[in-house]
């Protein structure tokens, strides 16, 4: 069966335990139809970088599905169905991540950083600058001639 | 080449998605997309940022499926 990525996002109104609710029962929809959830992130209640159906924030979770495509389409047709789903997003893969994704390992390098005091050291992963984005006003950069 | 017409040694910069530990373009990395994308949330040319070609379309994707799950601006109003 085919392997997709599956994000949405929830009413921020709403508890995490709701949000639960509904993922299972999107397992649910999933599970009539053959389908199942290899994984489940929740990546909490974040702010929208724009304002989407009125809110402000909302609640993001990615799922890893193997489901037939019938399945899949039952589940979108189920989701835009629900008020409390106010955006998702599913993206047929070749393959899963096997670890957290991006999201997830910012999301607990961030609480770890509350608490780092006790074990005492910065412990970002990437040894990336903070800010090197392209400088912009640059002219003739990279031209042929 | 055209060093001639390069009296401030320009050198010819390398696609930073190329490479053996390149970083890999997901929509999910929003930190990472953040940096081709200019202060008004617009996606940067690849001339400014030497990103090839096959990369700078795969980055577009990523930009745009990240603005379409709110995790970046379209556009960054005043």
């Amino acid at each position: 069966m085919a392997l997709y990525e599956h994000v949405f996002i929830a009413r921020q109104d709403i508890s995490s335990q709701q949000v639960e609710g509904l993922i299972d029962m999107m397992q649910a929809v999933l599970e009539e139809n053959d389908g199942k959830i290899t994984k489940i992130e929740y990546w909490g209640l974040k702010s929208l970088a724009y304002r989407v159906k009125k809110n402000r924030k909302g609640h993001y979770s990615l799922l890893n599905i193997d489901a037939s495509h019938a399945a899949v389409a039952e589940l979108e047709r189920r989701i835009s169905l629900n008020d409390d789903i106010i955006r998702s997003m599913t993206l047929r893969v070749d393959e899963h991540e096997a670890d957290d994704s991006v999201q997830m390992r910012n999301k607990n390098r961030d609480e770890r950083r509350g608490s780092r005091r006790e074990d005492g050291g910065d412990r970002r992963r990437d040894d990336r600058p903070r800010d090197d984005r392209p400088r912009e006003s640059k002219p003739s950069e990279g031209e042929a001639s | 080449m055209s060093q001639g017409r390069r009296p401030f040694g320009r050198r010819k910069k390398s696609c930073p998605f190329s490479g053996p530990n390149a970083p890999v373009i997901d929509y999910k990395d929003t930190r990472l997309l953040q940096r081709y994308v200019s202060e008004r949330g617009k996606i940067v040319p690849r001339r400014i940022t030497a990103v090839s070609s096959k990369k700078q379309r795969e980055l577009a994707r990523a930009i745009k499926r990240s603005r379409f799950l709110s995790l970046m601006p379209y556009t960054v109003d005043h």
